[in-house]
């Protein structure tokens, strides 16, 4: 007995799927088609300071810009939300899921809004075999908070990744027009070639890297301001250089908690992304 | 995925779903030209599989609600989502028992839930929904877990 293979049966596709994954990514694009860039805000490195740099960048660029967003990809590890101030609960009307709003009026969706307070990223559904279907719906979670959130009018969407440089990758797939991403480092060794990895994970991939934010950068004395040394190295200049990439800044470590007004590292940082933005 | 019958070297057509209620996943599919029936049963694992896409198999009766999948998956908390009640002028009436079965749905799913027996409802011109409505629905739209 032979087979026909599954283009050689001219009929169409009767389960539907392909025509809803299709769906799915169409989805995607209608509700950003408000939105003028998707920025990914990446790295190879867990514990390097993403999220704080997003919130950062999100609140000095709400300054200058129209609207400003936040989507926090750190499923398991959420932290954009409670840093920019955003609370819920999230209201549903027929268009979609109201994003919460932080201070400078930025708007987020964060996993972090949908779990208990403590509690771990838990899915239901059949245990015992959880890592067959786990990653399917983390990507699913992913686009939904693309797709179904109304993000309205915004000129920049920064989108916080997890570590996992697949996760890069998964965006791009899902957003075509994904303006570019934002490599973060810590001045380390160990940081740079986990980082390394992922800027060439990447630039296999074909997607425009903006340029490197070196974090902890040194340590910012919170009484005379002065910037003492933190970690030894240079990854930041090193990626940039390797990746031929601009370095956007070097941020020091601050002793304080995020706050509206930030240290000029950042809005300097801020600018040089915009700059390259434009 | 097509389904093909041998005997006829034609593709069969999609008729029906089923979700039992034990986590298999039933789609029922038949030869347009010779009328063989045939039942493709899917395991719990291999349900989950397919349901962690977001896809329907034989497509969708009833448009993608806002964070469907999310909603239907994710062990969240009871106050994550405040959903704005439609217009009730045209909306079906809910039964006490029906009341009480939604009551104990999650409260972190209840209000999508509530959404899709009501337009289930609305879509069948059904005025009031009852407990056996719900099967219905359930049985019509696959949702098992609702």
């Amino acid at each position: 007995m032979t087979f026909r293979g599954y283009h050689e049966v001219e009929g169409g596709d009767r389960s539907g799927l392909v025509a809803q994954i299709g769906a799915q990514h169409e989805r995607v694009q209608a509700r950003l088609s408000t939105v003028r860039r998707v920025v990914a805000v990446a790295s190879g490195k867990g514990g390097v300071g993403k999220s704080y740099l997003t919130a950062a960048l999100a609140l000095a660029a709400a300054r200058r810009l129209g609207g400003v967003g936040v989507l926090d990809a750190d499923l398991k590890s959420p932290t954009t939300a409670q840093m920019l101030g955003a609370r819920g609960p999230l209201r549903v009307g027929e268009g979609g899921v109201e994003p919460a709003r932080g201070r400078g009026g930025v708007a987020v969706m964060s996993s972090d809004l949908l779990i208990e307070e403590d509690a771990p990223l838990s899915w239901t559904g059949p245990a015992g075999d959880r890592f067959t279907w786990r990653g399917l719906l983390e990507t699913g979670a992913l686009r939904e908070f693309l797709a179904d959130v109304v993000w309205g009018p915004l000129d920049l969407l920064l989108v916080d990744l997890p570590p996992d440089a697949d996760r890069l990758e998964d965006l791009a797939a899902l957003v075509p027009s994904l303006t570019g991403a934002v490599l973060v480092t810590i001045p380390s060794e160990a940081s740079r070639r986990s980082v390394a990895r992922a800027m060439r994970h990447a630039q296999r991939a074909g997607i425009n890297l903006l340029g490197v934010v070196e974090n902890m950068s040194g340590y910012a004395c919170g009484t005379c301001g002065a910037n003492g040394p933190l970690f030894p190295g240079d990854a930041g200049a090193r990626l940039a250089d390797a990746g031929g990439i601009p370095l956007l800044g070097r941020i020091p470590w601050l002793p304080a908690e995020l706050g509206d007004a930030t240290h000029p590292s950042l809005e300097a940082c801020t600018a040089a992304l915009l700059g390259a933005l434009a | 995925m097509k389904f093909l019958c041998i005997d006829c070297d034609t593709q069969m057509e999609f008729e029906e779903r089923q979700q039992p209620g034990d986590g298999t996943f039933g789609a029922a599919f038949q030869c347009p030209r010779c009328r063989r029936r045939i039942a493709m049963l899917a395991n719990p694992m291999e349900t989950q599989l397919v349901g962690s896409l977001g896809v329907k198999i034989g497509g969708r009766t009833l448009d993608e609600q806002p964070m469907e999948l999310v909603r239907g998956s994710l062990a969240g908390r009871d106050d994550a989502f405040a959903d704005v009640p439609a217009p009730s002028a045209g909306r079906p009436r809910w039964s006490e028992q029906s009341q009480d079965r939604l009551a104990r749905v999650p409260a972190f799913v209840r209000g999508m839930v509530k959404k899709i027996y009501s337009d289930y409802a609305v879509d069948h011109g059904i005025a009031e929904i009852t407990p056996d409505v719900m099967d219905r629905a359930r049985t019509d739209l696959g949702l098992e877990d609702m």
